[in-house]
């Protein structure tokens, strides 16, 4: 039978900051039992995090913690925020542990791995000698790294993210804790490597009887992994439910949105006889990996010689983990990257246009980025920004004519048309990307390559960036080519998808077969691990 | 925190709110305004004192201050007034600082925006030679040059300059690497902006606030190396003087006449404490992270 | 590790060359020969001295001589001290100069690395500020100020110290120089060291440690202070540079007689070869110093592999 192991009554957390106390969790509570698993979800900004590191006293010193953490042991109940300083010592990495999302910069980069998790036996165990390596090495092999022998004496930066993050956990249960606290601990992995870690962390709840607070933004894997979920938005909690019945009767309007802020639908498909736009063969690019003064480069093929065709109003998804050479094949099919093979645009043959020959095109093919902090001038106003296309390709434009068409742009992605004084840095992360589309827009163009564009945002925003790039599409008819690491959006947006891994083309098809049946063993362990709750 | 959802329309430019950050540091703010008092009192003060930079008063050698005698800093062994000495010696001190900073600025931004834009084989050579330069004795050849072609104040600016750039180059050079991979470069570049337009509009100007902040800590930097030569004998010669100098023959005298030394000194270290304070808010306020 | 070292010190060839190259040039590029002195000498005499020195040869002949005397550890005759050859003088003066750097190394590192660390840990408290405060001071006063300031104040007012001279390298002699030469450094060090262990502080892995279960003490001293030391350590080779240069005021104003000194003299008299090889000298130590700090920080930072 489970007991209850850890309350959270009232939890209050207040930064006060020179410009005023900013509250960032509001009268939070919740429990959580032995064995159990509680998913604590919500966007940025929601307060999850901030309350999962009150339970250790981790919060950055300026923090004010106020209400009650209470910690059920056999002993008696403990107040977390109350007990000393060497009691939560005593705590920590013990009774309760804790990973983190950044598996790269979470450990100690100076030092071997197999120190790192002995430390913690030191700490809080009487193993020493030959008893404490031993269990270092069988932890290591309990969280699958391989020849954990010899592993125990690498340094972090030899070791792959995943890996980490399995050391990460090793560490953690190292002392047989009660609660493991993971703060977003595969946000930062690829998907299939996400699926493999929360796969171990399955296995080792039930080989420890572990309860698990698991902090993360991704209601797919809230769905797959929790026993009960607890909704949290702007420091207070709105909702905590089981997982099922949160899912299937959701009863705050925010879970609600939350729910439905998952990508669906589909693209309607667009007419076979379409005319072709985009037609790319045997694309190669390559980077010179080290580059030597005196002797010829040696040289890393990121694509290595794809095919691939777009007819006008269709959306081709490209699907590949990190490093699959996706966004590389976006950027040669621009011609931002020197590469080889035939690129073909509409009647042109873009291979060997030089720069200035170039430049005409460029109006009818544009780019919108993943990451909205670095794909706008820090120093240039959004109109500015926007009007920059306009200024080369226009420039019989006067002011007055160029501000008209900015304005219309920026309307056109829902932005007050006012804010074009302004700079990017006082824009939310939803706003830039519209600011970066109106920059695409304004040029009219026919293609447009849309690199990641909603992946650094969060799911209610992604909604609406992915609902104005529809809209846009039906109105001008444009032609995307969307490249993206999350399956679901792409599964949303695209005509045809096209799988990429090590800079080859692994399948590619049609959205709706592709996706219903797919051929190739990787392009299966890809769904698996997008999809966690479709069947093998 | 900033939302785009407040009323006001008109932008606030990362300058101005860097500048706005800048007000509020009181020691920045306040060194700020010594250096502009110091700097307008090195160009007009010699004009404003009873006292020319060589002329002799025949009745106070090696004089304590005295607001009686018109030598409010005392005189040295020749009789000359120190505070119109000081005052002369700063015109060159902060010449030389704003000569010779500018000369590293040129050469440095040049140098490392070349490279850092043309990457690859061209940057590799580039910096090679920089490495080389940078385990150079500077200070060795500089002084060298001093001795083999006199010391000659513009040789001073070259030579102080020429060191400088180094550092300036490198900053330069790793800013514009890391701005041309960021993704607003090559949005415009997909735009068909031209290679000079992305230099003038995109790079240069993202660059401007490292290289601002170094600048203001060059400046101090230059400043004790002309006055480290000047000390040593080897900077300016007479009949002009500067702050080293100075203190050069304030160190001879400090048994007798303290105030030769301690004056030009305060000058000296009131001007280098303050450019630094200066350099220190100004980082903070261009980016505020390091706070 | 030996490869690393040969393949270092290697690559230090190129940059003595080009110092050896420049200063030699650069002299023969001077107005004015040697011996244009006060007095006109015979011109007999002149060209007597002149062959005597190979100054008479063609000028990639006299670079080709200077470089095979080098390579000899020769680095000719001073044109001043004309018992001496350079190599000698310089022999002469650089255990001076090198036991008066060691300790103003010691000492600001002695320093500056407990003062920054306190500071970092006692953030915007009280002693946070006067150390930086100080820090501040250290750097924007010129070490030819402090070391006058100080030689009146402990040598003449109070009497306690000698004012200069050397001594054969008593204490009493050396505590005065060591103390003026180390301030700056000892101020940068303290600044640099509060800075990187403040970053450090806030990093994830620091927060991973404390996760565990360890005490504030031994999050310190087992996982702050390795990484937060790097910059330090890679800071060192500016900071003897640094030092070499302090070296030759503070030999003046002491009255030490180190390299410093007699390079000082040198160029006051336009003894041209003893500037060159002081130049070519002090260019080879900094090459190695930083060698040296290379090493130390390689052995720190374990991603620093020596096959690259």
């Amino acid at each position: 039978m489970s007991q209850l192991l850890l309350e959270i009554d009232r939890l209050r957390v207040d930064f006060p900051l020179p410009q005023g106390r900013i509250t960032a969790v509001k009268d939070v509570s919740l429990s959580l039992h032995t064995g159990e698993t509680l998913a604590l979800v919500g966007e940025s900004g929601s307060g999850k995090s901030i309350t999962a590191t009150s339970i250790l006293r981790l919060l950055p010193e300026l923090a004010e913690a106020k209400g009650d953490i209470r910690w059920h042991t056999p002993q008696g109940i403990k107040s977390l925020l109350d007990v000393s300083n060497k009691r939560i010592r005593a705590i920590r990495g013990n009774e309760i542990a804790m990973i983190f999302q950044e598996p790269m910069t979470s450990l100690n980069p100076l030092q071997r791995i197999g120190h790192q998790i002995r430390e913690v036996l030191d700490k809080h165990t009487s193993l020493n000698g030959r008893a404490a390596r031993d269990r270092v090495i069988e932890l290591l092999e309990q969280v699958g790294i391989p020849e954990a022998q010899r592993r125990q004496t690498s340094y972090p930066y030899e070791l792959s993210g995943g890996q980490r993050q399995r050391v990460m956990i090793a560490m953690a249960l190292a002392c047989e804790p009660k609660l493991l606290i993971a703060d977003e601990p595969t946000t930062a992995l690829d998907v299939t490597v996400q699926a493999q870690i929360l796969q171990l962390l399955k296995t080792l709840q039930e080989q420890y009887g572990l309860a698990i607070l698991f902090i993360t933004h991704d209601l797919g894997i809230v769905r797959h992994f929790a026993d009960r979920v607890c909704v949290m938005r702007q420091g207070e909690v709105v909702e905590t439910a089981p997982t099922a019945e949160l899912f299937r009767y959701p009863r705050h309007d925010y879970t609600k949105t939350l729910i439905e802020a998952e990508p669906h639908g589909s693209k309607p498909p667009v007419d076979a006889s379409a005319p072709l736009l985009v037609d790319a063969r045997d694309l190669r690019v390559r980077f010179a990996l080290k580059k030597r003064l005196f002797r010829p480069n040696a040289y890393f093929e990121a694509v290595k010689g794809i095919d691939l065709r777009i007819q006008r109003g269709q959306t081709l998804g490209i699907v590949g983990e990190s490093g699959s050479g996706k966004s590389t094949l976006g950027r040669a099919l621009l011609r931002l990257l020197e590469s080889q093979g035939e690129v073909r645009f509409d009647d042109t043959e873009l291979t060997h246009l030089d720069g200035k020959a170039m430049r005409p095109i460029r109006s009818r093919m544009q780019v919108v980025f993943q990451d909205p902090f670095g794909s706008l001038s820090p120093r240039m106003t959004v109109g500015e920004i926007v009007s920059e296309g306009l200024r080369v390709h226009h420039p019989e434009l006067n002011r007055r004519q160029r501000i008209e068409r900015v304005t219309e742009a920026l309307q056109e992605v829902s932005l007050d048309p006012a804010m074009r004084q302004r700079y990017p840095h006082e824009f939310s992360g939803g706003q830039r990307q519209r600011i970066a589309i109106a920059r695409a827009l304004v040029l009219k163009p026919e293609f447009l390559l849309l690199d990641e564009p909603t992946s650094a945002l969060d799911r209610s925003v992604q909604a609406t960036v992915i609902d104005l790039l529809r809209t846009l599409q039906k109105r001008h008819d444009l032609t995307y080519l969307f490249i993206s690491h999350d399956l679901a959006v792409v599964r949303a947006l695209s005509d045809t998808v096209l799988v990429m891994k090590d800079g080859q083309v692994v399948e590619q098809g049609d959205t709706d077969a592709l996706f219903r049946s797919p051929r190739e063993a990787y392009t299966r362990e890809l769904m698996r691990a997008a999809f966690l709750d479709m069947p093998a | 925190m900033h939302t785009a959802s407040e009323a006001h329309t008109v932008g606030e430019s990362l300058g101005r709110e860097a500048w706005r950050r800048l007000k509020q540091n009181r020691a920045a703010m306040t060194s700020l305004v010594i250096l502009i008092i110091l700097t307008v009192a090195c160009i007009a003060g010699p004009w404003l004192t009873p006292w020319g930079l060589s002329e002799v008063d025949w009745n106070a050698f090696t004089a304590p201050p005295s607001l009686a005698e018109g030598h409010y800093a005392g005189t040295d062994a020749n009789g000359r007034d120190l505070l119109t000495r000081s005052l002369y010696g700063g015109q060159i001190s902060l010449s030389v600082a704003v000569v010779a900073t500018l000369v590293s600025l040129v050469i440095g931004v040049l140098y490392g925006a070349i490279a850092g834009f043309m990457g690859g084989r061209v940057d590799n050579l580039m910096m090679r030679f920089v490495d080389i330069m940078y385990s150079l004795p500077f200070m060795f050849l500089v002084i060298l040059m001093m001795v083999l072609f006199g010391r000659h104040i513009l040789l001073i600016y070259a030579a102080i300059g020429a060191v400088e750039w180094l550092d300036m180059s490198r900053i330069v050079r790793g800013q514009t690497l890391a701005l041309k991979r960021r993704e607003f470069v090559e949005a415009a570049r997909a735009l068909g902006v031209t290679n000079r337009t992305i230099i003038v509009r995109h790079l240069i100007p993202n660059t401007l606030g490292p290289v601002i902040v170094y600048v203001t800590l060059t400046v101090p930097k230059v400043i004790l190396l002309e006055s480290f030569l000047s000390f040593l004998g080897l900077g300016v010669q007479e009949p002009m003087t500067s702050w080293g100098v100075l203190i050069s023959e304030g160190t001879d005298m400090m048994e007798t006449a303290p105030w030769m030394l301690i004056v030009p000194s305060a000058f000296l270290a009131l001007t280098l404490f303050c450019l630094n304070f200066l350099g220190d808010g100004l980082r903070d306020a261009l980016d505020p992270r390091t706070r | 590790m030996l490869h690393y070292i040969a393949k270092r010190l290697l690559q230090a060839i190129p940059t003595l060359l080009i110092v050896i190259t420049v200063s030699f040039f650069l002299m023969h590029l001077a107005p004015g020969g040697p011996f244009d002195g006060e007095r006109q000498l015979p011109a007999e005499i002149e060209a007597n001295l002149l062959a005597s020195y190979n100054l008479d040869q063609p000028i990639w002949k006299q670079y080709l001589i200077y470089l095979g005397n080098l390579l000899q550890g020769d680095f000719g005759p001073s044109f001043r001290y004309e018992d001496f050859s350079v190599t000698e003088l310089i022999g002469q003066g650089f255990p001076v100069s090198l036991e008066l750097g060691m300790w103003a190394i010691l000492l600001a590192l002695a320093v500056g690395l407990p003062l920054g660390i306190i500071a970092a840990l006692r953030r915007n408290s009280s002693i946070d500020y006067l150390v930086m405060g100080t820090a501040l001071a250290g750097i924007a006063i010129p070490n030819f100020v402090i070391a006058p300031l100080m030689a009146l104040v402990f040598g003449v007012f109070l009497a306690w110290l000698p004012v200069g001279g050397w001594n054969d390298g008593h204490w009493r002699n050396m505590l005065l120089p060591v103390v003026a030469l180390s301030i700056q450094q000892i101020a940068y060090i303290a600044r640099m060291m509060r800075a990187s262990m403040i970053e450090v502080l806030g990093s994830q892995h620091i927060r991973t440690a404390r996760a565990k279960g360890l005490s504030e003490r031994e999050v310190i001293w087992r996982h702050a202070m390795r990484p937060a030391m790097l910059p330090v350590v890679s800071y060192l080779g500016p900071a003897a540079a640094g030092i070499i240069t302090g070296s030759v005021v503070i030999e003046q104003i002491f009255g030490i007689p180190g390299i410093g000194r007699y390079f000082v003299q040198a160029a006051l008299n336009r003894d041209y070869t003893l500037v060159m090889g002081t130049v070519v000298f002090y260019g080879a130590l900094i090459v190695l110093l930083n060698l040296i700090v290379d090493l130390i920080y390689s052995a720190l930072d374990p991603q620093i592999r020596y096959d690259d």
